[in-house]
């Protein structure tokens, strides 16, 4: 595999390249995933990969989600923006099998050329999300100005989706009560935005924005310093409050990288990737044989412009030469 | 009073017809009127139930071909010609653009000397079975509502004598609604249009008994004829308890439940497609036995319909059908048959009661159009469908020739191969754009623009849609025109497909070996197995390709569902985006050919001509044989039933390329 053309194409911002690269990044065949992890630790490198914003768009079944997405992305494209989804779907636990349905609901302007889609199985992962999202994630960072990574939000996933993206974006459904739900699993301080979608609802949408509102009273500040998550209210049917959903992601992504904690949050992300993926791979006594998390963190803080993949695919070397001597 | 007695008139004996043109459509309806039909059922083209002129991209490979392009008055007015239309009652299989297609019929009238109040038939109006079945909606649920709405009121006051909706539960039927879902679905679809008209500011309060006694319904008849016959006396009562209850009338005539019928079209095979003739005509039975419940007007399908269009032939037979059960038979001479049969009274007072329980569940959702925003009623419906498919599968529920007794001599009534269909001229689309070019160049394009403009001003206003559109149909304005301006007003929609929730099918030994050949071809590929299924062109009826979909993800693949009203260029788009592994199509209007041919050569414009495409709908031998040339894979038609056997072949057929 030709992972030098790849990347050129790719940084053309050839569509086809970014498929062909999504594809590579989901292979699980060794020779494969070394390839794949070569591509990233490249891409990684440009200076694409940290010009783009990661934004995650999370919220509970029927929030609404996908609407929202859609006209987020035409108000986007209005300025001209790229804009790249990625868009996971739970798997059936029986059958691994999946219906990936959110396609259907990009409407005609969003699927032009300046808009790029991927839909991807949970698979096996019970926080929703896809083993291949950080990956994909990386790839689509090559060719576009922002990238959405939708997921359905049932709880523990926002811990997975928030190491994953630069903004997080948490979409309640007016009546459904999951403001409960969300402060049970004390994560209500993992979202940088909050917006009360449906807002044609009227009084149901404004009960659930009140509640909202009280309970983010008692909850810990943002991660970002100095930022307070605005609580939002939007009806993608109507098309109201769209635009400030968009203002305040903006206004989120000025300050998160003004603040360093972009920076953080990114290198969080990689310790997160690289860990698991070793784990995955290799197994606790496989990660064992190379000094386990402790030497992940070590590695990548002395980086030398070596990125969490690449780290990973020395790691992974290191662990299998161990393991060829026992 | 169980003498038979003088015979009630027949109810008005109909067939669905209409294709190619305007004029070829006149000489089918002038020649089934000859044979003793008694009223006319027009099916429009697809691109004219979505509101496109025959020169639009969408319309390309689908003009004339599940019913007649009318593009313009000109159209209205040939294919009625000869026709009286202060005498004749038709009924106009139209939805999205019922308003416009109403319109120009009001105005092709008019210059056949008819006036408004002269005019019967129906216009079936109906959007919400179109977001969960037909397909052909276009604007979002809020703005058909009220162009749904704006039709009611106008014919209510203009056109008495028309039936200005008709609630449809058939294709609900045919999406695989079980009778109850059949019942409840349609009584909350009706509810919810006549609590809008109820609502407008324009109606005043003593009109409302008239509206709700022009309601109509159109309803579906399955085989299992003694269980519709207790369905239509459910909906009898159910009908009236909901005038009496929800809206206050008593006038007995005015409660009265008018519903026309077309019998199943699901439970046809094209395995023995002789046997349909006597699946229709028990079909019949369900909606005529009882005379309480009797249908006002019926429509059999033709017994090849699962193979290609009908020809005049196939036509002559359903309309005998009919007359010989409402003539010859004794059916007409006695009063309701079942009055006092405990089993039929038990049997709908059941129905009655689980309608109701769904009903009001649906109402309490907020009615019909929450229902279809939320899927609640679609995904009821692919799971119910899902439900079927599986039991005749499994051999649970019998289809004779298809999953028993399939032994056969060969039957001569198909021995003529694609003779034994109609095919609709390849000239057909040129020959329509041509006469739709002659006429924008005659008419007086700055009067069409500003009949146009007046339109565009009641739709923002609020004002009724119906007396611009008459204008606008008289000053030469064209569907595409009509549809355009109210897309660009209203936007367009895209309705949620149910398929998402649908429930897992239950483990069984057929299904975990294709999951582990599933799991083999997936490890050989590097990463999951991953199917795109979706529909080009501009036919709606959904329901196939979803069950394909939603079998696809229980025999574990990963499956994007693009859903309805594709280009070629946007499934081309969506197999290279999301890196799919085939590519499943589903075609049902028979315009195959063209757009399946477009797709491949998208696809190796895209250097992805290895990408194996099947595809499945209606589709002729010969044009399955055409595919298979052009480089289609797998051609699938409604013998195909077995959901097992098709994605055993998928699954080898990408097996073999990962090889």
């Amino acid at each position: 595999m030709d992972i030098e053309s790849l990347l050129e194409r790719l940084l053309a911002g050839e569509r086809a390249a970014i498929s062909e690269a999504l594809n590579l990044v989901d292979d699980q065949r060794s020779e494969q995933r070394e390839w794949a992890l070569e591509l990233l630790d490249r891409l990684s490198a440009q200076e694409a990969a940290t010009r783009a914003h990661v934004v995650g768009l999370t919220g509970a079944p029927g929030a609404g989600k996908s609407s929202l997405l859609n006209a987020l992305v035409e108000s986007l494209r209005e300025a001209s923006s790229r804009v790249g989804i990625i868009a996971v779907d739970p798997s059936s636990q029986r059958s691994g099998g999946a219906l990936l349905g959110d396609r259907m609901r990009l409407s005609a302007s969003a699927r032009e050329a300046g808009v790029f889609l991927r839909s991807m199985a949970a698979r096996d992962r019970l926080g929703g999300l896809a083993d291949a999202t950080r990956a994909s994630t990386v790839v689509l960072c090559a060719s576009f100005d922002w990238v959405f990574i939708e997921t359905v939000g049932i709880g523990q996933s926002e811990c997975e989706v928030a190491q994953l993206v630069d903004s997080l974006v948490f979409v309640a459904q007016p009546g459904a009560g999951d403001t409960l739900q969300f402060m049970k699993a004390g994560i209500l301080e993992l979202p940088d935005i909050f917006v009360v979608n449906k807002a044609d609802t009227g009084a149901v949408a404004d009960r659930t924005r009140t509640e909202l509102g009280g309970a983010l009273q008692l909850a810990e500040a943002s991660a970002t310093p100095g930022w307070k998550p605005p609580l939002l209210s939007a009806s993608a049917r109507d098309r109201t409050g769209i635009e400030e959903v968009q203002t305040q992601i903006e206004a989120h992504a000025e300050a998160t990288r003004a603040s360093g904690d972009f920076a953080r949050r990114r290198k969080e992300g990689q310790l997160a990737f690289a860990t698991e993926s070793l784990l995955r791979r290799y197994g606790e006594w496989g990660l064992a044989q190379i000094g386990g998390t402790h030497e992940i963190g070590r590695r990548l803080e002395r980086a030398e412009g070596r990125s969490a993949f690449g780290i990973v695919l020395d790691l992974g070397r290191e662990i299998e030469a161990a393991l060829g001597q026992g | 009073m169980s003498s038979p007695t003088t015979p009630d008139r027949p109810w008005l004996i109909r067939t669905y017809s209409g294709h190619s043109s305007a004029a070829a459509s006149n000489a089918l309806y002038r020649s089934n009127l000859a044979k003793g039909q008694t009223g006319l059922s027009v099916a429009f083209d697809l691109p004219t139930q979505t509101g496109y002129d025959s020169d639009h991209p969408l319309a390309r490979g689908e003009v004339g071909k599940v019913g007649v392009p009318i593009c313009h008055i000109d159209d209205m007015q040939t294919l009625f010609e000869e026709i009286p239309l202060d005498r004749m009652n038709t009924s106009m299989t139209i939805n999205a653009t019922a308003a416009w297609l109403l319109a120009l019929y009001v105005a092709a009238a008019e210059r056949q000397g008819a006036t408004p109040d002269q005019l019967q038939g129906t216009t079936q109006n109906d959007i919400i079975k179109e977001y969960l079945s037909r397909g052909t909606y276009v604007f979002p649920p809020e703005a058909s509502i009220r162009l749904t709405s704006d039709l009611i009121a106008f014919t209510v006051g203009e056109i008495p004598k028309w039936n200005p909706i008709n609630i449809c539960s058939y294709h609900l039927q045919e999406a695989g609604a079980t009778p109850v879902q059949e019942i409840a679905f349609a009584m909350a679809n009706a509810v919810t249009v006549l609590d809008t008209v109820r609502d407008r500011d324009d109606m005043a309060a003593d009109v409302l008994p008239r509206v709700f006694g022009r309601i109509s319904f159109f309803l579906n008849a399955g085989i299992r004829f003694v269980e519709e016959t207790c369905k239509c006396r459910a909906m009898t009562q159910l009908w009236e308890e909901i005038g009496r209850e929800r809206y206050g009338i008593d006038d007995a005539k005015m409660l009265r439940f008018r519903y026309g019928v077309q019998v199943n079209s699901l439970g046809l095979s094209e395995a023995q497609p002789e046997n349909n003739i006597v699946r229709i005509a028990l079909e019949a039975l369900g909606v005529t036995l009882s005379k309480k419940a009797r249908t006002r007007s019926l429509q059999l399908p033709a017994w090849n319909e699962a193979m290609g269009l009908p020809r005049p032939w196939d036509q002559q037979l359903a309309l005998r059908t009919q007359q010989i059960l409402a003539l010859e038979t004794d059916l007409l001479q006695y009063p309701d048959i079942f009055d006092g049969s405990h089993v039929i009274e038990a049997r709908t007072a059941e129905l009655v009661e689980e309608a109701k329980d769904e009903l009001n569940k649906i109402l309490e959702m907020g009615g019909a159009v929450n229902a279809v925003e939320n899927a609640y009623m679609k995904q009821a419906l692919v799971e119910s469908h899902t439900l079927r498919i599986r039991a005749i599968e499994a051999g649970e529920q019998t289809v004779v020739g298809v999953n028993r007794f399939e032994e056969t001599v060969d039957s001569p009534l198909v021995e003529q191969g694609d003779d034994a269909i109609l095919k609709v001229d390849d000239s057909a689309e040129r020959e329509q754009i041509e006469r739709l070019d002659a006429f924008r160049s005659k008419r007086n394009d700055a009067e069409a623009e500003a009949a146009l403009r007046a339109v565009e001003d009641a739709a923002v206003n609020g004002q009724n849609i119906l007396p611009s559109s008459i204008r606008a149909a008289q000053a030469g304005v064209t569907t595409g025109e009509w549809s355009d301006t109210l897309r660009r007003l209203f936007g367009e929609y895209r309705a949620p497909t149910g398929v998402g929730a649908a429930r897992v099918a239950s483990q069984s030994e057929s299904l975990e070996a294709i999951q582990s050949r599933v799991e083999q071809v997936s490890e050989a590929l590097g990463r999951r197995l991953k199917i795109l299924v979706g529909k080009p062109g501009l036919d709606g009826h959904s329901n196939g390709a979803e069950q394909i979909a939603v079998k696809a993800r229980d025999v574990g693949m990963e499956v994007v569902y693009d859903g309805i009203r594709l280009t070629p260029e946007e499934i081309v788009q969506s197999a290279r985006d999301e890196g799919v592994h085939v590519i499943g199509l589903s075609i049902l209007s028979g315009s195959h050919v063209v757009l399946v041919t477009e797709v491949l050569e998208g696809l190796q414009k895209e250097g992805l001509e290895n990408l194996p495409v099947v595809v499945g709908g209606i589709i002729p031998e010969d044009d399955a044989a055409r595919l298979a040339e052009a480089g289609v894979r797998r051609v699938y038609t409604p013998k195909d039933f077995d959901l097992s056997r098709i994605m055993n072949e998928i699954v080898e057929l990408v097996g073999d390329l990962a090889r």
